[in-house]
């Protein structure tokens, strides 16, 4: 549902950029954003200074050049440096859990709330105050501030 | 089960994958080329630039190929155990003079000892990537047919030849 | 000798905090008065002599006394006097001990602001307190002491990172650890009261103010760290959901969910078991940051040093103290009753859905860091999660909890009327379309998430406005006569209004040149000219600085100049950027210097930031909604109060 919903997003959010030429700049810069730079920690090819990540924005103008997909550009840099170098993890048998895990366990949380509020309501029985015990409260709402009615 | 039991017990497996995750070493990648054809590549010799030396020429034989560099302090510290291999004829070993200024190199093997085969230079380190090479220094294993058969992250030590590279090797040999 | 003073003072604390936990706990048990009465004064020494234990460190950063190993890694002779002071907690050692100092704080805290609190229960809260302290204390001397001597004592320490060495460090860990450790308290008072078998809206109220607390710090040390690595990492990022990020996201996530939640108990003796499942996560998930952070287990650009018995202590010491609540919560938790009813729209369960979004945005933010290890740990490979993961999962789950935001307030406890709700929501709702499609446009340039980020924020924003309003016109009085706990939720929730503003805008439309300029040449970013004067040498106390010049222009006129550095320290080979910034609360203009490229010419980047600031002061205005909210009066009663609660607690439990 989650990623359902992101797609349709991602979507709107591209069609205005899909209408005119990517400059190839900037399309080094989209390809170079999603891959992980491996000698720094945490950081995109697109924003390292490492010399790794600079050799590597070179070569991926160079393949932007030679006619490439950005596909292709991704799994050139796949079958050198493994599944690692993708900042945005794949979609594969083995992320699958991480990819639908957020909706998951929102299902999960919602489900187990459900359950918990049933098994709640069925548990609570609504006695009305005696005489008695109307009085008191009554007594102790006129003592409490009126910080506490909030 | 009580099922106020289910947050500690997907706590137990929380911990059970911490306690593995302290064996691992997450900063060290694998190579994705083990098994695989190693690229081929043509580079111009070290010493001698007019030479170009190409990858395919060693078919045939079982070799090392360790990545180094001048300005690299870890390649001075595993050149002993490197030269020592190199030295003990069981493999020919090929440098791979990574993003280095060739006077420099020249001036680091006469300083301390070249027992390389020979060694090329990927000055702009172009052949590095085809390696997927991150880091230096990088040793890879490369099997007669070509194919390579271990990577090596870092400073190849003694124990490593002795435990992990040689038998390698020798297997390979047969 | 201060050094073996100081590791003596470290011992001495673990023995009083062990007979603290040894005598107050059973003496709760069985209404031992002497044992129980042991806990307030157990906990003031404690504070003390950690505090002459970090007095004592501290020293010897200020006399660079080189012979302590932790002070020569961490110092060096030319190091200027605030940064030694501040690199006392540089390190991984130092910085325990900061924590062991906050753990200490907070429960000398805790035992001089609880009198109106039962005496049984102030020492189990203590007594759980000083046995998590006694386990800090015990990884502390066994794997990491800050007192180590170094013989033969080097003549020059090897100086503080230079990435440390800036004012971020004074402040960022402080807040950060205070955040971290004071969720302590409250998982104190639940265990307490789990140890007690009792728990009523009572202990709700003793405990909420601590957590508020502990959630104000961390929202504090969390921002500061943000915009500490924006201005001095160079690029212009302020979140990269780095693992030592998120480590102090996750607690923040629930330690939201558990204020909220303490705010339904408190009112309505509701959510019980969920409340307490969630004041003992919230210390949880600090401890796993600890250790996620210090044991190698996951790269990160900030992890510590790391060593494989500091990994294997703070996992142990993570699975007793974690298991043990655990395993008392599932023995315990169906003994502390159920509480008052709602309906299925209701300020509760509106409170409760928040909860859920909450925790879900916490585990899924989790799952995301962890991952790398699961699968390497099951043999699968290696993969990296990087920010592109956590944006797509992240902002999904937080529309709804920004949309509940504005709901929330109006909802009436127990039994909310949708109609009601919806009327009081129709202006809001206008002009969070009107603001959504108006604000892009006006900015020159539509894009769909602007348009939904702004749509939230303004939806919150005019909701806070009319909400405050409303009451004051209903009361008849002034802005400042409200309680304070009701103007600091609104305060706080206007705050996510501004912050969420700071980064659909900044996101937007921010701009970025990376261009070569030689001396004279200009760049344009964002409507600003950027002259490039030249870069000339300027030494400091331990670096010397290659110095730029910039004169900044907008429309002809001179807006004054910009000075970014590149530095190269003394102790270090890699040089660090400082990037120059001119902020005006509506936009930043960030300069830094790249690499020299001869005769003169630099690589620069220049930035545009519009509204970046709103980031960091939407995270302000959070905290200060938290301070509203502990300042309120009903805490501050002492006499009045005790009477009073004592007897509200007889009427609803």
């Amino acid at each position: 549902m989650k990623y359902w919903w992101f797609a349709i997003l991602s979507l709107l959010i591209a069609m205005p950029a899909s209408a005119t030429t990517v400059d190839p700049e900037k399309r080094m810069f989209n390809i170079a954003q999603e891959l992980r730079c491996l000698v720094c920690q945490n950081e995109s090819i697109a924003a390292s200074r490492a010399e790794l990540a600079v050799d590597l924005r070179q070569q991926i103008r160079e393949l932007i050049q030679a006619g490439r997909t950005d596909d292709e550009i991704r799994t050139y840099m796949v079958e050198r440096y493994g599944d690692f170098v993708l900042y945005r993890p794949p979609m594969n048998a083995t992320t699958v859990l991480l990819w639908f895990g957020p909706m998951l366990l929102f299902l999960l949380g919602l489900t187990i709330l459900i359950m918990a509020l049933r098994r709640r309501k069925a548990r609570l029985v609504n006695t009305p105050l005696s005489a008695e015990d109307r009085k008191r409260a009554h007594a102790l709402l006129a003592q409490t501030a009126d910080s506490e009615k909030f | 089960m009580n099922r106020l039991l289910w947050p500690f017990a997907g706590f137990i497996v929380l911990v059970a994958f911490l306690a593995v995750g302290l064996t691992l070493k997450p900063s060290e990648l694998p190579s994705p080329l083990i098994d695989k054809p190693a690229p081929n590549f043509s580079l111009p010799q070290l010493k001698s630039p007019e030479n170009v030396f190409t990858s395919e020429s060693m078919k045939g034989q079982v070799w090392l190929l360790n990545v180094w560099a001048s300005w690299c302090a870890a390649c001075l510290d595993e050149h002993p155990v490197i030269s020592e291999l190199a030295n003990s004829g069981v493999v020919p070993i090929i440098g791979l003079n990574y993003k280095d200024v060739r006077s420099e190199a020249i001036a680091w093997l006469g300083r301390y000892g070249d027992s390389y085969t020979l060694s090329v230079s990927d000055t702009r380190g172009r052949v590095g990537i085809d390696f997927g090479v991150y880091g230096v220094p990088e040793t890879f294993v490369i099997d007669k047919q070509g194919m390579i058969r271990h990577k090596h992250i870092g400073p190849v030590t003694q124990s490593a030849v002795r435990d992990t590279l040689l038998p390698l090797i020798r297997e390979l040999q047969q | 000798m201060i050094a073996e003073f100081g590791h003596f003072t470290l011992i001495l604390t673990l023995l009083v905090a062990g007979a603290q936990g040894a005598l107050t706990l059973p003496g709760a048990a069985n209404g031992n008065a002497a044992w129980i009465a042991f806990a307030r004064p157990a906990a003031r020494i404690q504070f003390a002599l950690v505090s002459l234990a970090f007095l004592s460190l501290t020293w010897a950063f200020i006399t660079k006394d080189f012979s302590v190993a932790y002070v020569a890694e961490n110092s060096n002779s030319r190091l200027p006097l605030f940064y030694r002071i501040a690199a006392v907690w540089g390190g991984h050692e130092g910085s325990l001990l900061l924590w062991v100092l906050m753990q200490t704080g907070w429960a000398c805290a805790v035992s001089m602001l609880s009198r109106q609190l039962p005496e049984p229960m102030v020492a189990r809260v203590l007594g759980v307190l000083g046995l998590v302290n006694a386990g800090f204390l015990l990884f502390v001397l066994l794997t990491s002491n800050p007192f180590e001597r170094l013989t033969p004592a080097p003549l020059e320490g090897l100086d503080l990172n230079p990435l440390l060495q800036d004012i971020g460090l004074i402040f960022h860990p402080p807040l950060l650890y205070m955040g971290y450790v004071g969720f302590s308290v409250v998982f104190a008072f639940a265990v307490a009261a789990l140890l007690a078998g009792r728990l009523d809206a009572a202990w709700a109220r003793w405990s909420r103010p601590w957590a508020t607390a502990a959630w104000l710090f961390l929202t504090l040390g969390i921002a500061v760290g943000s915009w500490w690595a924006y201005y001095e990492l160079g690029w212009g990022g302020w979140w990269f959901w780095d693992p030592v990020e998120n480590s102090s996201f996750i607690p923040w996530l629930v330690g939201t969910a558990l204020i909220h939640s303490l705010a339904v108990t408190e009112k309505r003796n509701s959510f019980k078991s969920w409340t307490v499942l969630l004041a003992i996560s919230t210390f949880s998930l600090s401890l796993l940051g600890a250790f996620l952070v210090r044991s190698g287990v996951l790269t990160s650009v900030h992890a510590f040093a790391t060593d494989p018995r500091r990994g294997v202590f703070l996992l142990l010491l993570f699975a007793v103290v974690v298991g043990a609540s655990l395993l008392l919560y599932a023995v315990r938790a169906p003994k502390v009753g159920l509480g008052g009813r709602f309906d299925f729209i209701s300020r509760e369960s509106l409170l409760l859905v928040n909860n859920v979004l909450m925790a879900v945005a916490a585990g899924s933010v989790l799952l995301g860091t962890l991952y790398p290890l699961f699968i390497d740990a099951l043999g699968l490979g290696k993969i990296s999660v990087g920010p592109p993961y956590f944006n797509a999962i992240f902002v999904p789950l937080m529309v709804p909890a920004l949309l509940l935001m504005a709901v929330g307030p109006i909802a009436n406890w127990k039994s909310a009327k949708l109609p009601a709700m919806l009327k009081r929501l129709y202006i809001p709702a206008f002009l969070a379309v009107a603001f959504g499609i108006g604000v892009p446009l006006a900015l020159g340039r539509w894009s769909l998430l602007v348009a939904l980020g702004v749509s939230l924020a303004t939806w919150i924003g005019v909701a806070v406005v009319i909400g405050i309003y409303e009451r004051m016109k209903a009361t008849r009085s002034g802005l400042f006569s409200q309680p304070l706990s009701w103007l600091g939720m609104h305060v706080a929730h206007l705050g996510i209004a501004v912050f969420v503003v700071g980064v659909t805008l900044v996101m937007g439309y921010e701009t970025e040149e990376d261009v070569s300029m030689a001396p004279g040449q200009t760049v344009q970013v964002g409507g600003y000219d950027l002259k490039f004067i030249g870069v000339r040498k300027v030494p400091g106390p331990n670096y010397v600085a290659d110095m730029g010049d910039f004169e900044m222009f907008r429309d002809g006129a001179s807006m004054g100049l910009l000075h970014p550095e590149k530095r190269t320290y003394a102790s270090s080979a890699m040089p660090m950027t400082e990037a120059a910034i001119d902020a005006n609360g509506l936009r930043h203009v960030y300069v830094a210097l790249g690499e020299p490229l001869g005769d003169g010419a630099w690589s620069v980047r220049v930035y545009y930031k519009p509204f970046v600031d709103w980031i960091w002061g939407g995270c302000l205005l959070m905290a200060l909604g938290g301070l509203l909210a502990i300042s309120d009066r009903r805490y501050r009663l002492k006499r009045k109060a005790r009477d009073a609660s004592v007897a509200l607690k007889g009427a609803t439990s």
